[in-house]
């Protein structure tokens, strides 16, 4: 059955239904890029939400708006920003055989994704401490709000930014897989799929950022 | 990988060649995995089938029969549940779609095998939390997790949340690689316009299955907060709005009717060109309707909503743009036709059941435009008559569909050839049963008997008895299919490569196929129907 | 279909480090706005948004290589910005048209 293999033996070894190893190539990365769809439009479920009720409650969203931090939000963009840069890099030193150069530049990647994920932490307790929870578990009366619903504010907040946590730390676990097949020499600068991949998933992640920064911290 | 294949041992194909369990369960050959959700779904199908026999044991006559009120929506929410997410939307894409899209367009397998079988795991880890849900504390919801009911009941309604939401990152995945695999794995002279209308008709369907499907990933998140949580999005003692959660849930789940049905629509076109012996007609148009279908459906949802509290402006928008629905449906319709006229028809079953498909086809859309119309509407919501109308597309057209489509490919599939006699008799059983289960629903929506409920006056009585009836004349007609199936595989006499003398590429590899499809990489010169 | 002629197409470092730049500058610019929002009135949300749109620009331009990529991996991403703009559209477009009874709080 293997009408493909004789050509396959030098550099990397393609899967028995694709031409080449570029034919593989073209094919995953489309397959990356039919994948992104999807968390763009399932991220963009909740954006719709989050517009409509903006909307409706103006004021309540600019109470809950108003007790985010912005510098920690700040902060977080640019490291954000600075990881989705030094991914960029490590795929461009494994395109031009630096694999050590690339190796570094991942370890900062997985660096900055630990750096927003403590901030993150750091303001998710704080909220907790001051009582902001989510929906019912939001006590009106105690944290002394003026809407009855404040409620629904921060379920979008926790909702959103936990489901963009949560891909941080996907994304992180990803990186640190490719980092540690960049070391163990897997890569070259005509096979490196999984590193492109991971890197647009990542730079997803950074491009919704870019815009849950100015959703839930400064718009209020 | 066994070393005899490279002579092309006729009597080595992709069942035997490997062996064992395991061999299944971690089987990368989209064959394979095609079989593998086809054992899945017919299981499901039977769930299925047996709560929708249950509901119509109960309705046999009025007041409390078999029952309760509250077994009843539980019999209710669970076949609609079943039937949707786990028969009805990966049914062709999964099973047919899964085995023979990549043989149609001259690949080896699909563009991602591992993605393929991981798609598989994750539909039976959804499928089978949500069949859990049965032995714990049943869901009464329907299968539409309408709020704020679905946000107040007692049942299981998180987990089957939870479950349809891994089983849409299922179909996601199948969309994704049927998408990639058409755009990239073509052979030589495979051009998109020589590829058979099955796969237009799949390809269409994955895109709604790519697009559609992540917005119903959200909205059943959202309901699972708002049940956990309690953020209040769509509860209106929150200041929610439950209408939003109709318009999410309404983006996937209308696209989501396309998935369902367009799959069967490249079966059909299959099935007439190949039992016509004639040249489709008008391929193009058919193959742009299916891309057609497909991007009309993301406009038209709101049709579902005429009577939740959508505003009138919206409600005659969305009743004008579902009207656009029957252009490309339509197109289909006249190609069919125009394709049996002076075709050499052969009534061998897999082509009973496609006019079958024609048949119940046409009320189901017919009655689908009543349905559009805002003013006609109001009077039809939440009646028989619109249970009747899905049931004519769902049933009579895309149960019909597999059924022909899996007696057209069963000899491919398995390499054995089913009794035709009694294949025939399955269709009259199914086709007649069919109709006299649902059209007497056509009435008695239009007598205004509501749908969902377990009790009706007595005015109703005699029609949903005959309702019951045809019901019982479905399950002989599917038992009967069992058996066919079962004595096919048993006893069947061995298959040739091309028992019906059709074009496309799949007949011109041996029956059944070998683990890599084609013995010899192939080049495509012709288009898929060139019979005369 | 339509496949870029460089399948491994490297972009250049000096574009790497312009667009970490511009994203850095821009998300500093939203911050200026932020501090005038007073001033901007209700321009302010959309201003932030516009920045955000520019950045996302170029995050998916040069990161993520769509200006290198085919015209197929373009379309499937715009794909589901598109339809977005569509759930969005006729969502907002059935709720803004309501008779305005909404909720009791």
């Amino acid at each position: 059955m293997s009408t493909v293999e004789s050509h396959a033996s030098h550099e990397h070894h393609f899967a028995h239904h694709f031409k080449s190893a570029d034919h593989e190539f073209l094919t995953s990365k489309q397959g990356i890029w039919l994948f992104m769809v999807t968390e763009i439009l399932m991220f963009g479920g909740l954006f719709v939400a989050y517009f409509i009720f903006h909307h409706i409650y103006p004021g309540m969203f600019a109470e809950g708006a108003k007790s985010l931090d912005w510098r920690m939000g700040f902060g977080n963009t640019l490291v954000l920003i600075f990881s989705s840069f030094t991914m960029a890099l490590g795929i461009h030193q494994i395109q031009k055989g630096h694999n050590k150069k690339a190796v570094l530049s991942l370890a900062l990647t997985i660096l900055c994704g630990a750096i927003f994920m403590v901030v993150k932490y750091f303001e998710y307790t704080h909220k907790f401490h001051l009582g902001l929870y989510p929906g019912k578990y939001l006590d009106v009366a105690k944290v002394g709000a003026e809407h009855a619903n404040l409620g629904m504010y921060f379920g979008f907040y926790y909702l959103m930014s936990g489901m963009h946590g949560l891909h941080v730390l996907i994304g992180m676990a990803l990186i640190a897989w490719v980092l540690f097949r960049t070391m163990r020499g897997d890569f070259h600068s005509h096979y490196y799929t999984p590193v492109e991949g991971v890197g647009i998933f990542w730079h997803i992640i950074d491009l919704i950022w870019i815009f849950l920064f100015p959703l839930l911290y400064l718009v209020g | 990988m066994a070393a005899t294949t490279h002579h092309h041992n006729p009597d080595v194909n992709y069942i035997n060649e490997f062996k064992g369990i395991g061999s299944w369960l971690t089987s990368l050959d989209h064959k394979r995995i095609g079989l593998m959700y086809m054992i899945s779904v017919l299981t499901f199908f039977l769930f299925g089938g047996i709560a929708a026999l249950g509901i119509r044991l109960e309705l046999f006559s009025p007041g409390q029969t078999v029952m309760t009120a509250d077994q009843y929506n539980q019999f209710m929410t669970y076949h609609g549940a079943i039937m949707v997410f786990m028969v009805i939307v990966p049914g062709i894409p999964a099973i047919l779609g899964n085995f023979f899209l990549p043989i149609h367009v001259g690949a080896k397998d699909v563009a991602f095998p591992r993605l393929n079988l991981l798609s598989w795991y994750v539909f039976m880890v959804g499928a089978l939390m949500g069949i859990a849900t049965l032995f714990m504390h049943k869901v009464d919801t329907g299968w539409t997790f309408y709020t704020p009911y679905s946000i107040k009941t007692s049942g299981a309604a998180t987990m089957m949340v939870v479950a349809a939401f891994i089983m849409g990152m299922s179909s996601i995945l199948t969309g994704l690689n049927f998408i990639a695999t058409v755009h990239k794995l073509r052979c030589p002279g495979m051009t998109m316009y020589r590829m058979p209308l099955f796969v237009w008709a799949i390809y269409s369907t994955a895109i709604l299955q790519l697009l559609a499907t992540p917005v119903l990933g959200i909205t059943l998140l959202l309901l699972a907060a708002e049940r956990i949580l309690g953020v209040g999005i769509f509860d209106p003692a929150l200041g929610g709005d439950p209408v939003l959660f109709q318009h999410f849930f309404w983006f996937y789940s209308h696209p989501a009717v396309y998935i369902m049905i367009l799959p069967a629509m490249g079966v059909v076109s299959e099935l007439i060109a190949a039992f016509s012996r004639k040249t489709i007609f008008g391929y193009t148009a058919i193959a742009y309707s299916s891309l057609g279908i497909a991007a009309v459906s993301f406009f038209v949802w709101g049709h579902h909503m005429y009577v939740s509290g959508q505003s009138e402006t919206a409600g005659i928008v969305f009743s004008f743009l579902t009207m656009l629905v029957g252009v490309p449906t339509a197109i289909k319709m006249f190609n069919w036709l125009a394709t049996l006229y002076r075709g050499s028809i052969s009534f061998q079953s897999p082509m009973l059941f496609a006019l079958g498909f024609l048949f119940l086809f046409m009320i189901g859309g017919v009655t689908g435009i009543m349905l559009a119309t805002l003013a006609v509407d109001v009077h039809f919501h939440d009646t028989y008559f619109v249970v009747a109308h899905f049931h004519y597309v769902m049933v009579g057209g895309t149960l019909m569909a597999l059924m022909g489509g899996f007696y057209y490919w069963f000899p491919k599939m398995f390499g054995k050839m089913y009794n035709e006699g009694l294949a025939r008799v399955t269709f009259v059983f199914i086709f007649i049963g069919f109709n006299v289960t649902f059209f007497p629903q056509f009435i008695l929506g239009a007598m205004g008997m509501p749908r969902r409920y377990f009790d009706y006056i007595p005015a109703y009585e005699s029609l949903n008895k005959i309702s019951t009836v045809g019901s019982w004349l479905i399950g002989i007609g599917f038992l009967i299919s069992l058996y066919v199936i079962i004595d096919g595989l048993l006893r069947g006499k061995k298959a040739p490569a091309n028992p019906w003398g059709a074009k496309t590429l799949e007949w011109q590899v041996p029956s059944p196929p070998p683990h890599t499809n084609f013995h010899h990489d192939p080049v495509v010169t012709a288009g898929p129907y060139e019979y005369r | 279909m339509n496949e870029p002629k460089d399948v491994h197409h490297i972009v250049d470092y000096k574009i790497l480090l312009k667009s970490g730049a511009a994203l850095f500058a821009l998300t500093f610019l939203t911050m200026i706005a932020f501090w005038n929002h007073h001033h901007l009135g209700a321009f302010a949300a959309p201003i932030a948004f516009l920045i955000a749109g520019v950045k996302a620009a170029i995050v998916m331009m040069f990161f993520m290589g769509l200006k290198y990529d085919s015209t197929m991996n373009r379309i499937i991403f715009g794909l589901g910005f598109f339809f977005l703009a569509v759930l969005m559209a006729f969502s907002a477009l059935d709720i803004w048209t309501r008779v305005p009874v909404l909720g009791t709080i």
